[in-house]
């Protein structure tokens, strides 16, 4: 029952996100301000990351063409398709909702904790499109880091694959360019704005609706991790039936 | 004046308000005092808007809260200061943007009327070069004076103080406390104050409202506690020994 409880108060807070707006002046530095910090923030831990599993990708394919029937152009061709399809859109999405889902929770939390949220509610501020809307308005610009993990991670496995001696540089260029389908971007970015989604309102909604002092408010951070990380492999798996099946 | 009538609050089975009624005057220091789980905070929460109650009516100037309009609450709530227990500041923002906060978000000041409005306010509470200060990086006394000054830089007509000199030394305390009892005759406002600090009782208490378990145990002012014999509150009230000496005192120089 609390289950049900908690998806209907969460839909209820989105609802109640685009009810009584704040004025636009204030909304857009609010909006500037969480595009620095959930945004251009995480680049370079997402730019760290996307750059090296690129590399395990390459080294893990390469390492596992034993026949020299396959070519070797194959392992650009496999790391293309991993990053592309998986890797970028959905598992930095889950690194996402510790790295961005926990600072939301927490400071959304703090907020809850320190009254700051009952003092808008006095001011007569609709304190969830205050603190919820520029969130999920900042996570729009969340294909553009996308972008560059996919960017980076085909780098990597480059990086990997040449410096490591797997396979030449042309082949590996060769893969990468090899059976592109445009649909899979639309894919993966139609899968990356719905984690953008979740990532903005998941950890926001634990946040904003927790009880208690600041032991509560790292509960919180972590049980907004292994939701926000339980919604999007769902819906992953979901959206991955519906529009590559 | 806010005018509260049969005031019932419950939490599930809990009652926590049984039919509380009384009126909270213009230009007053309005204290309401009772122990802890009394039933001070609910009520509070209640005469803010945070809280819906079963029962009752609460009137602000004879309009009733519950028969106003989405719109009107807004309004009426741009008309309301608060000041929290712990201040309540914005962590994000400095002292003097936290202070210029409410106009930032109900009026179309420029930008440099606001910083003079917020300046003025900071005066007011004696706060003049701390305008760049994080509140992280403020007293708690300060923290408490920010608060004040964002709760009135908006010119509000009502006033509502949670605990305001909790955790705060007994001087600075009585700086907090003079400076709401000022600041509501200058503004001619009206102030409701929830404490259990018997040093704010005795000097700012205007109109003392006593709650126990939810009903309204004793009503009056500071001049008049002293004289009352009932033992409800006399027990709450002068429960330290120093407190019994002073009453003791009072009354024989009666």
């Amino acid at each position: 029952m609390n289950y049900l409880h908690n998806i209907g108060a969460y839909f209820l807070m989105i609802a109640e996100m685009f009810r009584k707006p704040t004025k636009w002046s204030v909304m857009k530095q609010l909006i500037l301000k969480d595009i620095e910090d959930l945004i251009i923030g995480s680049l370079g831990i997402v730019a760290f990351i996307s750059f090296f599993v690129g590399g395990v990708i390459t080294i893990q394919t390469a390492l596992n063409i034993d026949n020299p029937l396959i070519p070797r152009y194959l392992v650009g061709f496999a790391t293309r398709q991993s990053i592309i399809l998986e890797f970028a859109p959905t598992f930095i999405s889950v690194i996402m909702a510790g790295k961005v889902g926990s600072f939301i929770t927490s400071s959304i939390g703090t907020m809850r904790v320190t009254e700051q949220i009952d003092a808008l509610e006095v001011m007569g501020i609709n304190s969830v499109n205050y603190l919820v809307f520029p969130k999920t308005v900042a996570l729009l610009l969340y294909p553009f880091v996308i972008s560059i993990a996919m960017f980076l991670g085909i780098i990597g496995g480059m990086a990997a694959c040449v410096f490591g001696g797997y396979s030449t540089f042309e082949d590996y260029v060769t893969g990468v360019q090899m059976d592109f389908m445009p649909f899979h971007m639309v894919y993966a970015f139609i899968k990356t704005l719905v984690f953008a989604f979740l990532l903005a309102t998941i950890p926001s909604f634990h946040g904003y609706y927790m009880k208690g002092g600041a032991l509560e408010v790292g509960k919180a951070s972590t049980t907004a991790f292994v939701w926000t990380s339980v919604a999007i492999i769902l819906l992953n798996y979901i959206l991955t039936q519906m529009l590559l099946s | 004046m806010i005018e509260v009538k049969n005031l019932h609050k419950s939490f599930g089975d809990s009652q926590v308000l049984k039919g509380i009624s009384t009126v909270f005057e213009k230009g007053k220091t309005n204290l309401i005092i009772g122990q802890s789980g009394s039933g001070k905070t609910v009520l509070l929460k209640c005469l803010l808007g945070l809280f819906d109650y079963q029962k009752g009516s609460i009137g602000y100037d004879d309009k009733l809260f519950l028969s106003l309009t989405a719109n009107q609450k807004r309004t009426l709530r741009s008309q309301i200061g608060m000041v929290f227990q712990g201040g309540a500041l914005f962590d994000s923002l400095t002292i003097a943007e936290n202070v210029m906060f409410p106009l930032r978000m109900f009026t179309n000041q420029s930008q440099s009327e606001m910083e003079d409005r917020a300046s003025s306010a900071l005066k007011r509470v004696n706060l003049e070069n701390a305008h760049n200060k994080m509140p992280s990086e403020a007293s708690g006394g300060m923290q408490k004076r920010v608060a004040i000054a964002r709760a009135i830089v908006n010119n509000p007509k009502y006033l509502f103080c949670d605990e305001p000199n909790s955790g705060l030394d007994p001087k600075t305390a009585i700086v907090i406390d003079n400076l709401i009892q000022e600041i509501t005759k200058e503004y001619d406002i009206v102030t409701v104050i929830n404490s259990h600090d018997m040093n704010s009782v005795m000097e700012i208490g205007e109109k003392i409202l006593f709650l126990k378990d939810g009903l309204k145990a004793w009503e009056g002012s500071k001049d008049t506690i002293f004289k009352t014999d009932n033992e409800v509150v006399t027990d709450f009230v002068y429960s330290s020994n120093l407190f019994k000496k002073v009453r003791k005192m009072y009354l024989e120089d009666l």
